[in-house]
């Protein structure tokens, strides 16, 4: 009896045994199936990182050269008023004309002329006319200053054009390459952060073109996207969720707010351009039109998580507040939105994440026009980040590949910031229940 | 009784506990049905056995029936909550006592199929009525539910959030009142005076259930509806509850779910017993324990059933 009991203990253990021995192993592949596909996704991302890295960090200096600028009188103001309109509407580009003349006294010559006056930017003049107009008695002194050089230039300083190459196939030549070499030689050459890149708007120049202006136009964009779709995709969620009536016409609405969800982010851009610009008539290439196309594109997305969020709240949690007497609308504002927050919070940051990185939709409403200016106000003509990066991406020259990797690089940081605080909102709002 | 009925409600019933267990052959139901017939042959006459009145009644239950959706969860239910009395409901598991007390503060509602019908009465109130104050009712009929559910909240605000609503404390002083002797009726006082501001969520299974109980008599409801308020607690922390429903008995009236008879034999004026959604017998706690009048009961209280 005992035996025999004890025996078929054995062949029980004995078959426990086997299957534990095919169910550890099931269990290790799967693991590393899944630890395969996460390394192989993270490897992804750091080409991606790298590449862009390593193609745009470049962009965060810019080559300047030393100029030693006489403030001329004569050039500036020569009927010696000091007026402003004479002062902001004088030659600037002469003075630096003559700084680099006075360099090289040798060179001579229209064509040699200007290839030597090609070497410093042409937003040398600007920097000279704002600081002449920030103060008026720099007039008739003598500055040493360190001014922009020429994309181009910039570009060999950087290592990227190739003097091996022959001449004709270059856009820098010989005679250019040997002033360069000389200012580096008297030590009139250097890299200096590139603030303007920060501050600036678009421009043909690459070495004054910035993401200034695109950058607010995205901020403004965001801030109008946030201000609308949150609090109304919220306020959809909770009528969806705890006081519509169930019956045809919510479902009805229900299928079409996840099918909103699912339509291509260009078709939006249309019904913005439509009903936005067409019909409201407000102003083309407008950030506040971006943010309302973009607010119809986030809504179904923060609807969708936020009703997810509701609906993951606990039914003891209801039932515990109507217990003591809670209204309806008690339960729900004491309870279940302050719980479902966090997820609300989380869905519409993504949703924001994602509106932030499109830019097929506001093609559509003309954010793709080349903007100079900085936009003061949400109604400023202004292009967005994704946009910024794919007209550099465009264009021919070679200082434009670098800025449209560091634009890339600034709208990741942007992306992962607000990702960053998706997780941090989360934890911090997280209860247990 | 059709086999059909039965296997409908054997079904019901494993499907509560146990979705896996196989159902009995066809034939080992039809016996079962011969046996209940013949047992529960006055069932249907007299449905319950017993009187359920109580002589001075705060709520008054007449034909109760609740559907969820196509099943019936109580069938013809009649039964009184008298003033300053406990009744104790028992009866095996998904006979539906939860059901019940659920009716009696309009806790069905929150159910899409649920569906209660009958002339319930709190004071002469229509419960059931559509036009009745659903909010109102809840704070007279406070309910400490089966399984513990604290807010996600401190446990200051657990106890305070029922009494803020309502407005009973004009300052802070008062609600602070309200809470520690409310904390200290459910026997929690002790146990948390130095953690109010903790989540009511950390604590233990038993203090959990407490702190609910303490929040239910913050509002000083008129009915008291308990659903197993025991069932996570040790001996000490039972005795105490027991305690305290001996002590609100004195003002309130209170309607208590358990699976211990021993409980309900201590705490409990009348006894009601349930089974498959009827009410089998009411009567005096002494009555139904010592000299059951219904079989049912008997088998029940005897320990020879559920
Ligand atoms: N939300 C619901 N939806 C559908 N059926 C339900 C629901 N709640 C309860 N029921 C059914 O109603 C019947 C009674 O359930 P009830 O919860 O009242 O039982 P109970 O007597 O409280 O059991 P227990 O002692 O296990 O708590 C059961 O058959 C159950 O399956
Ligand atoms: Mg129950």
């Amino acid at each position: 009896m005992t035996s025999a009991s004890s025996s078929s203990q054995d062949d029980v253990l004995s078959k426990v045994r086997a299957s534990l021995d095919r169910r550890y192993k099931r269990e290790r592949r799967f693991r590393l199936y899944g630890a395969a596909s996460a390394i192989l996704g993270l490897a992804f991302v750091a080409i991606l990182f790298a590449s862009i890295f390593s193609n745009g960090y470049t962009a965060f200096w810019q080559t300047h050269v030393q100029l030693d600028i006489y403030f001329d009188p004569d050039i500036i103001d020569p009927d010696g008023q000091r007026d402003p309109q004479a002062l902001s509407g004088a030659n600037y580009t002469k003075l630096v004309r003559n700084a680099m003349a006075e360099l090289f006294p040798g060179v001579s010559g229209r064509r040699d002329r200007r290839a030597l006056n090609g070497l410093v930017s042409s937003g040398a003049a600007y920097e000279l006319r704002r600081m002449v107009l920030e103060d008026p008695a720099v007039v008739g002194s003598k500055r040493t200053l360190w001014l922009a050089a020429d994309d181009e230039v910039d570009m060999l300083m950087k290592g990227y054009i190739d003097r091996n190459v022959p001449q004709s196939s270059r856009r820098i030549k010989d005679n250019q390459i040997g002033w360069i070499d000389e200012l580096v030689g008297q030590d009139r050459v250097r890299q200096q952060f590139n603030r303007g890149f920060f501050t600036s708007g678009d421009s043909r120049e690459p070495e004054l073109a910035g993401i200034g202006g695109a950058t607010k136009g995205s901020m403004y964009m965001l801030i109008v996207t946030f201000l609308l779709s949150f609090p109304l995709g919220i306020a959809a969620a909770v009528y969806l969720e705890e006081f519509a009536p169930r019956n045809r016409w919510v479902d009805l609405i229900e299928v079409n707010i996840n099918n909103l969800a699912a339509v291509p982010s260009i078709v939006f851009g249309l019904l913005g351009l439509a009903v936005f610009i067409n019909f409201f008539g407000l102003p083309r290439s407008a950030p506040v039109v971006g943010g309302l196309v973009l607010t119809l594109m986030t809504l179904p997305t923060i609807i969708i998580a936020s009703r997810a969020a509701i609906t993951a709240v606990p039914p003891s949690v209801r039932e515990a507040a109507l217990g003591v007497g809670a209204s309806h609308m008690q339960m729900v504002f004491h309870h279940v939105v302050p719980l479902a927050m966090p997820g609300m919070l989380t869905g519409a940051i993504i949703g924001m994440a994602r509106a932030l990185g499109e830019s097929a939709p506001l093609l559509m409403i003309g954010m793709i026009a080349f903007i100079v200016e900085v936009p003061g106000t949400p109604f400023d003509p202004a292009t967005a980040l994704p946009v910024q990066v794919y007209l550099w991406a465009d264009s021919p020259e070679r200082a434009f590949v670098e800025r449209t990797s560091a634009a890339i690089m600034v709208l990741l940081a942007f992306l992962l910031v607000m990702n960053a605080a998706a997780i941090w909102l989360r934890k911090k709002f997280e209860r247990r229940w | 009784m059709a086999v059909e009925a039965v296997r409908q409600d054997i079904t019901e019933e494993l499907g509560r506990t146990d979705n896996k267990v196989d159902l009995p052959s066809m034939s080992e139901l039809a016996s079962y049905v011969a046996d209940q017939d013949t047992e529960s042959g006055s069932e249907a006459d007299s449905p319950t056995v017993g009187d359920y009145t109580a002589a001075d009644p705060v709520m008054t239950v007449r034909d109760c029936n609740v559907f969820y959706g196509d099943t019936h969860a109580l069938i013809d239910v009649n039964l009184d909550i008298g003033r300053n009395e406990v009744v104790a409901l028992i009866g095996p598991s998904g006979c539906g006592k939860s059901t019940f007390i659920r009716c009696l503060n309009r806790m069905n509602d929150t159910i899409d199929i649920a569906r209660v019908t009958g002339d319930l009465r709190l004071y002469g109130d229509d419960i059931n009525a559509r036009k009745t104050d659903v909010v109102l009712l809840r704070a007279r009929v406070g309910m400490v539910f089966q399984k513990p559910n604290p807010f996600p909240k401190s446990v200051y605000e657990n106890v305070a959030y029922g009494p803020r609503l309502h407005g009973l404390a004009s300052n802070r002083a008062e609600l602070d009142e309200i809470v520690q002797t409310s904390l200290e009726r459910a026997g929690l006082w002790d146990e948390v005076k130095d953690r109010l501001e903790e989540p009511g969520t950390g604590l233990s299974g038993g203090q959990q259930q407490r702190l609910c109980i303490a929040r239910t008599i913050a509002v000083s409801p008129e009915v008291i509806l308990m659903d197993e308020p025991c069932s996570a607690l040790d001996p000490i922390a039972t005795a105490r509850i027991e305690d305290l429903i001996d002590e609100l008995s004195q003002n309130y009236a209170i309607a208590i779910v358990t699976h211990s008879m021993q409980q309900a034999a201590r705490v409990s004026q009348r006894t009601a017993y349930f089974h498959l959604g009827r009410v089998i017998e009411v009567d005096t706690t002494d009555k139904v324990f010592t000299n059951p009048g219904h079989k049912l009961t008997e088998d029940y209280v005897t320990g020879r059933f559920g």
